[in-house]
């Protein structure tokens, strides 16, 4: 049987996919804040009273404050998608929480979009996004 | 256990009931992100606190899962309202097993 260059590169591909299976696989021992799907699970995510404070711009990615509010949410998760793991944090709110928000300080790879996800109590979802421009990024290299 | 780790947390001594209080936690720990590679070019692997909750006498404030991208020291600030004098208590969770934690007593009146 002979490959041709497109056949090749799916084939390449679902081994790459079948070797970072294992990794995955251990990471998922810990609580895992995962990707915006994993979250939503596909619903239609729509705008809302939703507020995500972030710089404009940080000098240092290692530690840029953020601090993210939505009135009424469940649970909010934030994501930095230019990251190698998206995910960031998932704030889940209790019975005694005065209010739904959070301060914390995060780390960045690069300039890019900062998204936060509220859940809302009646399972609805919103979110919000700014871009963040990182003058050193934050993951080592 | 993780070296040099210490909690630290600021909680008001006293407040009105239901009163929106402010509480700030942070812990000094490395949030090795698993994404660093020493001078050799083996990768540093990860270690991080995974997991931080704040409890009030058995009711829930506020339950957290940080990822790598959490900063160095991890730090969080967040309000509770509570209606009665009692306990906070804070809990962060090492990926090492080792769990830490906290407790400040609050004044209601």
């Amino acid at each position: 049987m002979q490959f041709t260059r497109r056949q090749t590169l799916i084939a390449g591909s679902g081994l790459i996919a079948a070797t970072l299976l294992p990794i995955s696989a251990i990471a998922a021992s810990y609580p895992d804040v995962g990707v915006p799907d994993d979250f939503t699970g596909g619903s239609p995510v729509s705008s809302g009273d939703i507020t995500l404070d972030t710089p404009e711009i940080a000098e240092n990615g290692n530690t840029v404050p953020i601090r993210v509010v939505a009135p009424g949410a469940v649970e909010i998760r934030v994501y930095a998608m230019g990251n190698p793991l998206p995910g960031v944090t998932a704030v889940s709110f209790g019975a005694l929480a005065a209010s739904q928000s959070t301060s914390t300080r995060v780390r960045l790879a690069g300039t890019q979009d900062v998204l936060a996800i509220a859940k809302m109590a009646d399972g609805s979802f919103i979110s919000t996004s700014n871009q963040v421009k990182v003058t050193i990024g934050g993951c080592g290299g | 256990m993780a070296k040099g780790v210490k909690p630290r947390v600021k909680v008001p001594k006293s407040a009105k009931a239901g009163e929106a209080i402010v509480i700030k936690t942070l812990i000094s720990h490395k949030m090795e992100s698993g994404q660093r590679k020493d001078k050799e070019g083996n990768i540093v692997p990860r270690s991080i606190i995974h997991r931080f909750t704040c409890d009030f006498e058995g009711q829930n404030v506020i339950d957290i899962i940080l990822a790598p991208a959490i900063s160095t020291n991890p730090y969080f600030q967040f309000e509770a309202a509570i209606s009665h004098s009692g306990e906070f208590k804070f809990t962060w969770y090492d990926d090492d097993g080792e769990v830490y934690e906290e407790i400040r007593a609050i004044n209601v009146t």
